[in-house]
């Protein structure tokens, strides 16, 4: 079912949703070599840390959790502000309005799309940072995975919003950044953490108040998204 | 009205900062552990206190904005967020220096310490965005989603950073400060009130006339953003 047939019956939230992430996962599908770029920048970025750590095998493998998420987060300011940037050559977001969709709907796709490419970068990342910095798992692949999801969703509810709003004006790669990365510190420090868990191991039983942090954090910033969306993209 | 807030907000701001700062510093006994030290708390913890309140209100201002779009709100908006980031700045170098011969360092990662430093730029962040957008009514309104997604954030970063780690004494409260102490921190208080209404005060009229000017441009230059 096209967006056009689609429009013709009023799809409902998650149609609509499901069609405009179908598009976007087709772009990016088909400029590759930008998911590429993204990919081969945050695994730069792993490697500069061990650069700036120096040699020390034992202090990189404890920092090697936070080195993971941080290259993801400077990794996800280029991948949100791309994915957004689409969405201004030829008016692209106005067709969207246009049509029967809700901002909703547009936002939920976004950050949808934003949270499968930063997941799966992340999915990249963490064998790389394991043999990089020789870092051990001690949980499973199945937790670093939640941990990943997690994080990353975190990130890209405030991260499509923000992306939005700065994607039209002439100092975005500096104001979103600046926007986002204060907004974001209790979902990079609760991540860090439950991936530092997952590498040491958890006696204490600490993980789960951490996950419970990031859902948390989710939770306000995906609803919240939602509601400002629309205000954020009338003209 | 305008000899009320022109000239009499800012002689009781300025009496009062005088009194509470005069008491504070030369009458008030001395703190039992840290000595003279403990002094810096007659700026400190009142520019806490105004701090936080500016953004509150920031933050209501903008939620009234995205509700009712009335522009006066987006002007009070940004102008107490102004004041806010001023005393959020007197916040983190006070508590800096009152840490280093306190605690032994400079700056620690403890909850209050770290939610001040994230306020101060996350609402750095507000006003530099607003600096980008020329047309008025835009600015106002993703300057007000921008405000709202920091002042949410707020609650969250003291929680994360309190599971994190935690250093800092007790916050300060009547109860556990000594009388003598907490005439000139209640004088200080109120002196930084004042001072915050009256800057906010002028600050809104700044704006305005700022918002006048701007409308009055034609609209190629006032729009120049959309390049």
């Amino acid at each position: 079912m096209s967006l056009a047939e689609s429009t013709n019956k009023s799809p409902s939230l998650v149609q609509t949703v499901w069609l405009i992430l179908q598009k976007d996962l087709r772009i990016e599908w088909r400029q590759r070599a930008r998911i590429n770029a993204t990919a081969f920048f945050a695994i730069l970025t792993l490697l500069l840390f061990s650069f700036a750590a120096g040699p020390q095998a034992a202090l990189l493998e404890k920092q090697a959790p936070g080195y993971l998420w941080l290259a993801i987060f400077l990794a996800s300011v280029l991948a949100l502000s791309e994915s957004m940037r689409l969405e201004n050559d030829n008016e692209a977001l106005e067709g969207l309005r246009l049509l029967s969709t809700t901002p909703v709907a547009i936002f939920l796709a976004k950050a949808i799309l934003n949270s499968l490419m930063l997941w799966s970068l992340g999915l990249l990342l963490l064998p790389l940072s394991i043999a990089f910095y020789d870092a051990h798992m001690e949980l499973g692949l199945h937790q670093a995975a939640l941990v990943l999801f997690l994080g990353t969703t975190a990130i890209s509810a405030p991260g499509t919003l923000y992306a939005t709003i700065t994607s039209k004006l002439q100092a975005r790669e500096v104001l979103l950044p600046l926007l986002l990365f204060p907004v974001l510190i209790p979902g990079l420090l609760a991540s860090v953490k439950a991936m530092t868990l997952i590498y040491t191991g958890d006696p204490m039983q600490q993980l789960p108040s951490w996950l419970a942090l990031l859902f948390g954090f989710n939770l306000i910033y995906w609803i919240v998204g939602g509601l400002l969306f629309g205000r954020v993209i009338e003209e | 009205m305008k000899l009320l807030t022109g000239k009499i907000i800012p002689i009781i701001a300025l009496g009062l900062l005088f009194a509470g700062h005069y008491i504070g510093l030369f009458i008030a006994p001395t703190e039992r552990m840290m000595g003279d030290v403990y002094r810096i708390i007659y700026t400190h913890v009142p520019a806490a206190w105004i701090c936080l309140i500016a953004y509150t209100l920031t933050f209501f201002a903008s939620v009234y904005y995205l509700f009712r779009n009335k522009m006066g709100a987006d002007i009070f908006a940004e102008a107490s967020a102004e004041i806010g980031v001023m005393f959020n700045a007197i916040l983190l170098i006070t508590g800096s220096i009152w840490g280093k011969p306190t605690w032994g360092v400079w700056w620690t990662w403890d909850p209050r310490l770290t939610t001040a430093a994230i306020m101060f730029f996350a609402f750095i962040g507000y006003l530099a965005l607003r600096r980008f957008i020329n047309d008025p009514e835009r600015r106002a309104t993703w300057g007000s989603v921008v405000a709202i997604l920091a002042f949410i954030d707020l609650p969250l970063v003291w929680y994360s950073v309190k599971w994190w780690n935690s250093l800092h004494q007790l916050q300060s409260t009547p109860q556990t400060v000594d009388a003598a102490m907490v005439t000139p921190l209640r004088i200080s208080a109120f002196a930084f009130l004042f001072l915050y209404i009256w800057m906010v005060q002028v600050r809104y009229q700044i704006g305005v006339k700022r918002l006048e000017q701007e409308q009055a441009l034609p609209n190629p230059i006032a729009q120049g953003e959309q390049s």
